[in-house]
C-alpha cells in the first residue's frame, strides 16, 4: 500500500488526518458550549489554518485529544469518539450523542492526497460545523447553565453506542476517500430523552425534550468538580483542570520540531468559556507545505498575520487540477521559533491586531488568550452575539470583567451604607444630642456637602450651609438635664409667690385684655 | 457534464420566509465558498481563510451556520427578500421556487458571448401557510426548526458526495469559476433565480426572473 504512495505524501496524509481529527474535536466541542461561534474570515492567505476554516483552537481540548490519541490516528477498528452527555445538577446524567471518526479499509489510491483529500476534508469539517447545530443536543447545549451542564470525553477504539438509549438515530455527516482508507464521520444521538430525575417542572423544556426533567436547584458551587474522565463543555478555573498546565506546546514539540506562534489572529470569541491561563503556542500550520525543518506550529488562534511566509499550494498549470511538485518553502519559514519557554508567556488577553507580524519578537506574547471560564450559573445575560470583527481590547475588557461579576456575584455584596447619615441620626436624639451631633460631626467630616438640585453660587446662604447649619439647631433650654433636675422642685416652691404676684397686677393684665378686644 | 439537481421543499408561514430561505441558501454557501485565492508567481496560489458564524433565526427554532461574510449576507438577503415581495405580492396562495444555481463561464469567441453552464442547482419550493392563533405558531416554529434541520442533512448528503466540481483554475481562468467580487470570501460563480406559482399551479404563468447576480452574462 504505502508503495504507491509517496513517503511524503504519506507524511502529508497523516499529518491532514491527525489535524482533522483534532479540528473535528474542536468543532463539537465548541459547538456544545451553549454560545454562539462566530471566526473572521481573513482574505489574505496566512497559511496558518488548517483546512483554510478559522476554527478556534481551545487548548485544553487539544489537550484532551491528543491524549486520547496518544499520537496515533483513527485507524481501521480504532475510531475516534467524542460523546457529548448532560449533567444534571443532582447528579444524574445521560449520554446525549456520540460523534465518531472511522476509517475502513476500502481505499482510493487514485485521488490526490494534498490536494483533492484536503479540499474535502475541508468540506467535511463545513459539513460537521453545519450538522452540529442540527441535532437535538444543539438546542439542549444552548440551554445549560443552572439545571444542567454538558460535558464531552473523547475516546479510542470501540464506538460505544449503548449509552444512548433505544431508537437512537444516526447521521452521516460525510466521507472521504484517501488512499490509505475512508474517513467517515458520523453522529449517533439519543432520541428518547425520557429522564432519571423525579422532579418535572420547567416550562423551558416543554418544547425541547417533552419528558426531561428539571432540576430548579440554583447551585452556586461547582457540582461538577469530580467528573472524572468527562469535561464540561464549559467549565470554571483552569487550576482544577486535572490536565494542570496545558502541556500542549510541549506535546506538539514532540511531534514537530520546530515552532512558532502566529501573531494574534482577526478571530476572538464570544464564548463564555474562558480562562485564565496561558494559551500555548502550538497548533500546526495547516498548508502542506514542505518545509525542510518541519512543519512549523502555530499558535492556538490562527489567524492573518503579516509576515508569516506564503505557503504555496501546488503550482497549477493550465486548468488542470493536477497537482505537481510542491515547492518548498521559503528558507524564512524556519526562522520563526517559538520562545523556548512558550508556556511562560503568562496570562495573555487574546489580541485581535491584525497588523501583528509574524516576525516580530516572542510571538507567543503577541497572542494572548484570555478566556474567562464561567460556572453554570451565567444565565442572566441574553446571549448576545459578540461578533469578531474589529474586537480585540474592547473583548478582553469585558472578558475579565464578566468574569468578576460572576465570581464575586454582586447580590451577595451589597453596597456599603454611606456614612454619612449618621450625623443626622445624632441630631435626631434628644438626650445628649448636641454632644453627639457635634460629635458626630466630627468623626465625619463632610467635605463639598453638596445637596441635590441646588446651586451653590447664587446666595451666600446656600442650600448645603442651611442645611448643615440646622441639621444641629441648638438644644431648648428647657430640655438640657441641669435645668430639669430641680426645676421641678423650685416650681412648686415658686408657685404661690407668682400668684400673690398676680394678684397684686390683676388690673393691669385686665387692661392688657381689654386692649386685645 | 450533466447539471446536478437537487430540489428541497419546505412548508413556512409567511413570517418564516426571510430566515428558511437564508438557512437553507447560507448552508449551501457554506459548503460552495472558499477563501479568497491568492496567486503568485510559478502559478501557485494560496488560500485565505474562512470564519464561520451562527445565526439564530427569531421565528423559527433554529439555528444556521453562515460563512462570515457581510456582502455575501446582503446579498443573499437582498435576493430573500425580492423573493418574499414577490410572493406576497402574488396573491395566491403562496408558493413559489428559488433557485441558487452554480454555474461556469466558458469563453466564446466573438461574436458570441460567454456561456453560462450550470453545473449545480438547487431549487427550494417553499409553500407559504397561514395560521389562525399564537398556539399554532408555536407548533409550527419547533416543526419548521425541524425540517429544517432534515433539509441541512439532506443539503450535506448531496454535497458530500463528491461528484462534479469545476476544477482549480489558473490565473486567467479564475473568474470563470468563482465569483471573485467579494473581498473575503469566494464563491463559485453563482446566480439566484425565483418563480412564483399562480394558484392554477402552474409555474411559468407568472414567473418573474430575476437576475441577481451581476457577473451573469447574458
Amino acid at each position: 500500500m504505502d508503495n504507491d504512495l509517496s513517503p511524503q505524501d504519506k507524511k502529508d496524509l497523516d499529518k491532514f488526518i491527525k489535524f482533522f481529527a483534532l479540528k473535528t474535536v474542536q468543532v463539537i466541542v465548541q459547538a456544545r458550549l451553549g454560545e454562539k461561534i462566530c471566526t473572521r474570515s481573513s482574505s489574505s492567505p496566512t497559511g496558518s489554518d488548517w483546512f483554510n476554516l478559522a476554527i478556534k483552537d481551545i487548548p485544553e481540548v487539544t489537550h484532551e485529544a491528543k491524549k486520547a490519541l496518544a499520537g496515533q490516528l483513527p485507524s481501521i477498528g480504532r475510531s475516534m469518539c467524542v460523546e457529548i452527555s448532560l449533567k444534571t445538577s443532582e447528579g444524574d446524567s445521560m449520554e446525549l450523542e456520540t460523534w465518531c471518526l472511522e476509517m475502513n479499509e476500502k481505499c482510493d489510491k487514485d485521488i490526490k492526497v494534498s490536494y483533492t483529500v484536503y479540499n474535502r476534508l475541508s468540506l467535511l469539517l463545513k459539513s460537521l460545523l453545519a450538522i452540529t447545530r442540527v441535532t437535538p443536543a444543539y438546542k439542549l447545549s444552548r440551554k445549560q447553565g443552572h439545571d444542567y451542564v454538558i460535558l464531552y470525553r473523547i475516546y479510542f477504539g470501540e464506538v460505544q453506542m449503548a449509552g444512548l438509549g433505544e431508537g437512537f438515530q444516526t447521521v452521516r455527516v460525510g466521507v472521504v476517500g484517501t488512499p490509505i482508507g475512508t474517513i467517515t464521520l458520523s453522529c449517533a444521538y439519543r432520541t428518547n430523552l425520557a429522564f432519571m430525575s423525579t422532579r418535572c417542572r420547567d416550562s423551558q423544556f416543554e418544547r425541547t425534550a417533552p419528558i426531561m426533567g428539571i432540576i430548579i436547584d440554583h447551585f452556586v458551587e461547582r457540582p461538577f468538580g469530580n467528573v472524572g474522565h468527562m469535561h464540561p463543555c464549559n467549565y470554571r478555573a483552569p487550576g482544577e483542570e486535572e490536565g494542570g498546565a496545558y502541556a500542549g506546546v510541549e506535546d506538539s514539540q514532540e511531534v514537530c520540531t520546530t515552532s512558532f506562534s502566529t501573531s494574534p489572529p482577526s478571530q476572538l470569541y464570544s464564548s463564555r468559556l474562558s480562562y485564565q491561563p496561558p494559551t500555548l503556542g502550538a497548533a500546526d500550520l495547516c498548508h502542506p507545505a514542505t518545509c525542510s525543518a518541519a512543519h512549523p506550529h502555530q499558535m492556538a488562534v490562527p489567524g492573518k498575520e503579516g509576515g508569516v511566509p506564503q505557503v504555496p499550494m501546488q503550482p497549477y498549470h493550465g486548468a488542470q487540477a493536477e497537482h505537481g511538485r510542491r515547492p518548498s518553502c521559503p528558507s524564512s519559514d524556519t526562522a520563526h521559533h517559538i520562545p523556548a519557554t512558550p508556556s511562560s508567556s503568562g496570562e495573555d488577553a487574546e489580541t485581535c491586531s491584525r497588523s501583528s507580524d509574524l516576525k516580530s519578537a516572542s510571538p507567543s506574547d503577541t497572542l494572548e488568550t484570555t478566556f474567562t471560564r464561567k460556572v453554570g450559573a451565567f444565565v442572566n445575560k441574553p446571549t448576545t452575539q459578540v461578533t469578531t470583527a474589529s474586537l480585540d481590547l474592547p473583548f478582553a475588557a469585558f472578558a475579565p470583567r464578566a468574569y468578576d461579576l460572576e465570581e464575586n456575584d454582586p447580590m451577595v455584596h451589597p453596597p456599603d451604607s454611606p456614612a454619612t447619615s449618621s450625623p443626622l441620626q445624632g441630631s435626631l436624639h434628644s438626650q445628649g444630642s448636641s454632644e453627639t451631633g457635634e460629635q458626630a460631626q466630627e468623626d465625619f467630616v463632610m467635605v463639598d456637602f453638596k445637596p441635590a438640585f441646588s446651586k451653590d453660587d447664587l446666595l451666600p446662604m446656600d442650600l448645603g450651609t442651611f442645611y448643615r447649619e440646622f441639621q444641629n439647631p441648638p438644644q431648648l433650654a428647657s430640655l438640657t438635664i441641669d435645668v430639669s433636675a430641680q426645676s421641678m422642685a423650685e416650681d412648686l416652691d415658686s408657685l404661690p409667690e407668682k400668684l400673690a404676684l398676680y394678684e397684686k397686677n390683676i388690673d393691669e393684665f385686665d387692661a392688657f385684655v381689654e386692649t386685645l378686644q | 457534464m450533466n447539471c446536478r439537481s437537487e430540489v428541497l421543499e419546505v412548508t413556512v408561514e409567511g413570517r418564516q420566509v426571510d430566515e428558511a430561505m437564508l438557512a437553507l441558501l447560507h448552508t449551501i454557501l457554506l459548503h460552495r465558498s472558499t477563501g479568497k485565492f491568492h496567486y503568485k508567481k510559478e502559478g501557485t496560489y494560496s488560500i485565505g481563510t474562512v470564519g464561520t458564524q451562527d445565526i439564530d433565526c427569531d421565528f423559527i427554532d433554529f439555528t444556521f451556520v453562515r460563512v462570515t461574510s457581510d456582502e455575501l449576507d446582503r446579498v443573499i438577503r437582498k435576493a430573500v427578500g425580492e423573493f418574499k415581495d414577490a410572493l406576497s405580492n402574488s396573491g395566491s396562495d403562496g408558493m413559489g421556487q428559488i433557485s441558487l444555481e452554480f454555474y461556469q463561464k466558458k469563453k466564446s469567441r466573438w461574436p458570441f458571448s460567454d456561456e453560462c453552464i450550470p453545473w449545480e442547482v438547487w431549487s427550494i419550493k417553499v409553500n407559504v401557510v397561514n395560521l389562525a392563533n399564537e398556539q399554532e405558531r408555536q407548533i409550527c416554529r419547533e416543526k419548521v426548526g425541524e425540517k429544517l434541520g432534515e433539509k441541512v442533512i439532506n443539503i450535506v448528503e448531496v454535497i458530500n458526495r463528491h461528484e462534479y466540481l469545476p476544477k482549480m483554475p489558473t490565473q486567467s481562468e479564475v473568474d470563470n469559476v468563482f465569483d471573485t467580487s467579494l473581498k473575503d470570501v469566494q464563491p463559485y460563480l453563482y446566480k439566484i433565480t425565483y418563480q412564483i406559482t399562480d394558484s392554477l399551479g402552474t409555474s411559468v404563468s407568472t414567473t418573474m426572473r430575476r437576475l441577481i447576480k451581476d457577473t451573469l452574462a447574458l
